[in-house]
């Protein structure tokens, strides 16, 4: 039997010694390492950042939400799809939403128009986007003021010219949020006074900037829209075990009017199911590509390792004429190749820690223990898959031509 | 004991067969402490190498102990190299990476049985023997060639082995060193009973033996020329 903790000390220790000595060596091998771990540890921080960013969002927005849109948006298998089909002139209107309203299961029905506008203020003019909506539209997206009011239901219906703001927009136009109560607006001639200024709901990296929209009752914004139509409606369910059906219910008043592929309704979940499967491919090519340095960093070490194997032949020879077998050459070789690769992935690992920790400020990255996973695994697999060769190599030497070696 | 029974090797070179042993008969009894003495290219080394278990003969048997070893797979000549016998050579030979007192354990880091005795102990105790106790924690390079000798053959003896075997041991020391040397290993003969072997092609040397074998052309002589 085997002295373990012996065997495992005289190990490390003839590793680390090696390692002392090819300082610059080590280093930069384990470089390579380092910069594939981190690539690909970094990509799935931002991915899974931006995928949790994303669904936070989509549940700020209001939960239970069904979304009436023109054309045919997802597939069978519910990703998005493009075409002919998902662009359709189709056009809602206001006999939409009262047939709609009809429905006991919705507790709201709110209609959207959205047009991108320049805002002005006396003295500043911000690009934006504005929302022609109910008043409905708040409860549904959770939304609340942090200062002023929100417009209300005799609004809508009244058309006063009330906007309720963004709260990025808002500081933009007005020295702040509560500066901008009671302040006018004006977009394409029409000029709004501004009630009230919603709370921050994010949004933004290429998706839509809801903190820097402007709301207003839609019968106020016929000048934006004159032919009075809807790009989409929202329907909101009393609870979460009604969604599917108040989805039944709407689909058999929507085929009333419109053919199958004009129009499609999409429960909120989908959607945010269709965006998180972009972003699971799109992440996955990116940590394909960042997996090739990982490849580079494993050549690299194969390299080393093979340069190390001639440098130490003798030494081989010396360790297989006092008692070393095969396997005890092979298992050192592999064991430094590990080491080396090991090193390299719990320094990237580091370094993306820190990375995100500094980027955290203005880009939603979160490393979880699945990156700890991946880096460690993956380079203790890159150390044994590249080490193997070299380690064989080593382990096959004749001990009488490997200690008569020069 | 060492027993050799009509062993030949040869290798193939630029074509033709060289026999750098051939046919050779020998044995060796426990407790021995022989000089194998041949001059450069006689074959002398090759005789070592076999005796070691680090070559294998082409033909014929070689016995240690009364086990035929010449048909045994690679791990179990290394088990038998790590168990019964001990290399001290020319060069010195130890590891470079690991401390003196590491050098003289790592044989029992390779042994696969258990072992009878601390192995640092073992090793503090061979080194204070040899006097080297207050260089155990220095690397071999900052220690002088009389100094790696006595560590060599420290290593060399800590799995207790039944055979020494000592290639040129005294080639690269001065006479006075080589000398220590010598008496050191005449010491450790009579002292412990272990079977000394000597190979070298120095005279001086094979003359404080106590028998010497003769190699010329890979085979044994009775006289060395």
């Amino acid at each position: 039997m085997k002295n373990n903790k012996l065997y495992i000390f005289t190990l490390l220790k003839s590793s680390f010694e090696d390692f002392k000595r090819n300082k610059i060596r080590t280093i930069l091998t384990s470089l390579g390492i380092l910069i594939g771990v981190l690539s690909v540890v970094l990509l799935i921080a931002l991915g899974v950042g931006l995928k949790n960013y994303i669904s936070g969002t989509f549940e700020s927005l209001g939960t239970n939400i069904v979304v009436v849109l023109p054309g045919k948006i997802l597939g069978s298998n519910g990703s998005f799809r493009g075409g002919a089909q998902a662009v359709s002139p189709t056009e809602f209107d206001e006999r939409d939403i009262s047939a709609l309203k009809k429905i006991k299961l919705s507790e709201y029905v709110v209609p959207i128009y959205q047009k991108s506008v320049t805002a002005k203020s006396i003295d500043k003019s911000e690009d934006s986007t504005i929302y022609l909506t109910s008043a409905d539209y708040f409860p549904l997206r959770n939304y609340k003021t942090i200062s002023g009011v929100l417009f209300t239901n005799s609004d809508t219906q009244k058309g006063a010219k009330k906007a309720v703001i963004g709260p990025k927009i808002a500081e933009k136009l007005f020295p702040n949020a509560d500066a901008s109560i009671g302040q006018t607006i004006e977009i394409s001639d029409q000029r709004y006074k501004v009630v009230g200024v919603l709370e921050s709901k994010g949004g933004g990296f290429g998706g839509p900037d809801f903190d820097s929209a402007i709301y207003i009752p839609y019968k106020s914004g016929i000048a934006f829209n004159p032919k009075k139509n809807f790009i989409g409606m929202y329907l909101k369910a009393g609870n979460s075990d009604t969604v599917a059906e108040l989805k039944k219910e709407a689909e058999i008043i929507m085929d009333k009017r419109y053919k199958e592929d004009d129009y499609s309704i999409i429960e909120q979940t989908e959607i945010l199911k269709a965006v998180t499967q972009i972003f699971s491919v799109l992440n996955t090519v990116l940590i394909a590509i960042g997996s090739i340095s990982l490849l580079v960093g494993g050549v690299g070490i194969m390299n080393i390792m093979y340069a190390s194997v001639t440098e130490r032949t003798k030494e081989i020879g010396i360790r297989r004429a006092i008692g070393a077998t095969r396997n005890d050459i092979l298992f050192q070789f592999m064991a430094e190749s590990v080491i080396l690769s090991l090193f390299g992935g719990v320094m990237g690992l580091v370094l993306s820690g820190l990375i995100v920790l500094a980027v955290r400020s203005f880009f939603p990255a979160s490393l979880n223990l699945l990156s700890v996973i991946i880096a460690i695994s993956v380079s203790t697999f890159i150390g044994v898959f590249f080490g193997v060769f070299p380690a064989r190599k080593a382990a096959k030497l004749s001990p009488i031509e490997a200690i008569r070696y020069e | 004991m060492i027993q050799f029974e009509k062993v030949t090797k040869q290798y193939e070179l630029g074509g033709e067969i060289v026999k750098a042993i051939d046919n050779v008969s020998l044995k060796i009894n426990n407790g021995e402490f022989v000089g194998i003495l041949g001059s450069s290219g006689s074959g002398k080394s090759t005789l070592m190498h076999m005796i070691g278990l680090l070559d294998n003969p082409s033909s014929g048997k070689i016995f240690i102990g009364n086990k035929d070893v010449s048909t045994l797979n690679d791990d179990e000549i290394s088990k038998i190299r790590s168990e019964y016998i001990g290399f001290v050579f020319q060069q010195f030979n130890l590891v470079n990476q690991l401390s003196v007192l590491e050098n003289v354990i790592l044989p029992t880091v390779y042994s696969k049985k258990k072992l009878d005795f601390d192995p640092e102990q073992r090793a503090t105790e061979l080194l204070t023997r040899f006097g080297l106790f207050d260089r155990r924690n220095f690397f071999p390079n900052k220690i002088s060639g009389g100094q790696q000798q006595r560590v060599a053959i420290a290593r060399s003896l800590i799995m207790k082995p039944e055979i020494l075997l000592a290639d040129e041991p005294t080639g690269n020391l001065d006479s006075k060193t080589g000398s220590e040397i010598l008496t050191l290993l005449n010491d450790l003969n009579k002292d412990t009973g272990v079977t000394v072997i000597i190979v070298t092609h120095d005279q001086s040397v094979a003359k404080k033996t106590k028998r010497q074998i003769f190699i010329k052309d890979g085979k044994v002589v009775s006289k060395y020329s």
